[in-house]
């Protein structure tokens, strides 16, 4: 009883990792911009699918082929922004929308272009016997992805407080007028912030395909379950859209656990959608602050 | 309805009743009438974008239920076409308050993601649901009236158009009438208009039944007419598709809805040699009409029109 339990903890924690680095990828474009990426989904799907073409195509040495990965997914979205957010009006919400599902769509005809339909999958980082903890199986490229996900996590938390550019960038989050004033390039930080958080999503691409393989469509629901992460945690909050998505992909897999695997994603958009009825400034968020947002 | 409008509205009814003498075989009447089908539904969410100026990613799910209620009404109770339909459209009023009410406190991202949301949970039910899941629900009867069953494509052609000429005049009437100039006042400022005595909320929820309805109408004709549905048809792409014909079309003017469900869904069949790459493709137009022509085909037709007028007097 108790290692199925525990089996389907396991597994929860994986999705749920990938959730994590999807909404922290929201977080970083939103605080930056206001905007919230629908295309984000999208750049988890590229990392996986483009480190398959390195590693298992061009045959390219293991973290060549992820390094290669997280760049184009970076250059990827610096085309992104430079293309189509930068010309736009910020100021229109509803244009602004519209223009990042219009990219995600395009990214989706894109990888099925290059990829076809078929999913996709590699060997794990590591060869060798799983873990058994209790009874439960625990794969070892569980304990990578969940790794991953909180190297990423720490590594982001410090590149916001402890760097000149993380620190500009919070900065254009709090007031974009006043940041522009004190001499911090604004356009450059809306751009950086893209990149960013689309090489966070590659990275989460990469670690998760050995586990649960990639497939060109797999976007908008990452994008939905990653935001229902996010909103949970109080959107502009990294740390909060981090226990968000964790607590997500449990819930997730015990719902197709326990009751039916074909729920297991109604769950997530429950939870999202009586968050956002009931209390849209996110369980770990504050009302004030959501109040500040110029959306 | 201005002068204009009626004179367009007379060209419109001209070319769709002659439509099925010009267009011949039943491939040509079949995409004109899923045009048809998409017109209604993307005039519903033109009336809630471009003049309540609401989000809504999840029009597919009100579009199912229409599709789904009237069919499984009519196939399990051997009811009238004509109730089932209007009990789907009074599922789908309902399934607009439930979600209209909470939705009213979410603003921009909040709301698409919500209705977005919503849109998807309508998915996954009708593919869990034992309404034969993911591989469709069959035997729909056609649509049929006082006993007089509508089934060439032609005739049914002329049903769908009717529906939807009716439902641009009634938008057009609704837009020009005291709450047709409220929902744009929201949509400037909800603040000013509030101030001014418009009950914003309750205009809102109107809206957002109304344009529920419309889909709701537009998924029972479809499900009348294929006789077979699936929930593929109802997914989260097609609730991108639907809005990709109210902003390619122009989004703040009901014909250009209209125009641009007719555009968006006669184009996949000119590119059917892309077959696979349909995806590609609409990415391509939807970025490339939001870059460069963002408020739509219709309103950039009539801007040029009325520019070669102008420089004509002078």
């Amino acid at each position: 009883m108790f290692t199925v339990f525990l089996q389907f903890l396991f597994s929860g924690l994986t999705t749920g990792a990938v959730y994590a680095l999807v909404g922290l990828g929201f977080n970083i474009i939103y605080n930056a911009t206001s905007i919230i990426n629908l295309a984000q989904g999208e750049f988890v799907v590229v990392g996986g699918l483009l480190m398959w073409l390195f590693s298992e195509s061009f045959k390219l040495p293991f973290l060549v082929s992820a390094v290669l990965t997280i760049l184009v997914s970076g250059l990827l979205a610096l085309l992104m922004e430079r293309l189509t957010i930068k010309p736009l009006p910020k100021t229109d919400l509803l244009l602004m929308i519209m223009i990042t599902v219009a990219v995600s769509i395009l990214l989706r005809g894109l990888l099925m272009f290059k990829f076809g339909k078929n999913p996709y999958v590699y060997p794990p980082f590591t060869e060798g016997e799983p873990f058994i903890i209790a009874g439960a199986v625990i794969q070892q490229q569980t304990l990578w992805v969940i790794g991953i996900t909180f190297s990423c996590i720490i590594l982001i938390y410090l590149f916001f407080n402890r760097t000149l550019i993380g620190k500009a960038m919070r900065a254009c989050a709090v007031n974009p007028t006043a940041a522009m004033l004190v001499g911090i390039d604004v356009e450059k930080m809306i751009m950086l912030s893209f990149v960013l958080s689309a090489m966070v999503g590659a990275i989460g691409g990469i670690a998760v395909t050995p586990i649960s393989l990639m497939e060109y469509d797999k976007g908008p629901m990452l994008a939905v379950k990653g935001f229902c992460a996010a909103i949970m945690g109080g959107l502009g909050r990294g740390r909060g859209s981090v226990a968000g998505g964790f607590i997500i992909g449990i819930l997730e897999s015990m719902t197709a656990g326990y009751i039916h695997s074909g729920l297991k994603d109604a769950v997530a958009l429950l939870i999202l959608l009586a968050i956002l009825f009931f209390k849209p400034a996110g369980i770990f968020g504050s009302k004030t602050a959501l109040q500040m947002r110029r959306f | 309805m201005g002068r204009g409008n009626f004179t367009t509205l007379l060209v419109f009814i001209t070319a769709i009743s002659l439509f099925p003498f010009i267009g011949s075989g039943s491939y040509v009447l079949t995409v004109g009438i899923f045009s048809g089908i998409n017109a209604l539904v993307a005039i519903g969410l033109c009336i809630l974008m471009g003049y309540a100026g609401q989000v809504s990613l999840g029009q597919a799910g009100f579009y199912g239920i229409g599709a789904y209620v009237s069919a499984v009404i009519s196939v399990k109770f051997g009811l009238p076409v004509i109730v089932c339909m209007a009990a789907g459209m009074a599922v789908a009023a309902g399934a607009a308050v439930v979600l209209a009410i909470p939705a009213l406190r979410l603003k921009g991202h909040y709301l698409a993601v919500a209705t977005l949301g919503f849109g998807e949970i309508i998915h996954v039910i009708l593919n869990e649901w034992g309404l034969g899941g993911p591989s469709g629900f069959g035997d729909i009867p056609n649509f049929s009236l006082f006993g007089i069953t509508v089934e060439s494509a032609s005739s049914f052609f002329y049903l769908v158009w009717g529906v939807v000429a009716v439902t641009a005049v009634f938008s057009f009437n609704l837009i020009n009438s005291r709450n047709g100039r409220a929902l744009r006042a929201i949509h400037d400022s909800e603040t000013a208009s509030n101030a001014m005595g418009v009950d914003v909320s309750v205009l809102k929820i109107k809206v957002f039944i109304l344009s529920a309805v419309y889909a709701a109408f537009a998924g029972s004709l479809y499900a009348h007419y294929v006789t077979f549905i699936s929930p593929a048809s109802f997914s989260l792409f097609h609730s991108v598709l639907l809005l990709m014909m109210v902003i390619v079309g122009g989004i703040t003017n009901i014909w250009g809805a209209i125009v641009g469900a007719v555009v968006i869904t006669v184009l996949p069949e000119l590119l059917k040699k892309f077959e696979e790459f349909d995806i590609l493709v609409y990415g391509l137009i939807l970025t490339l009409s939001l870059m460069f022509f963002r408020k739509g085909l219709v309103p950039l037709i009539i801007d040029k029109l009325q520019q070669r007028k102008g420089s004509g007097r002078a």
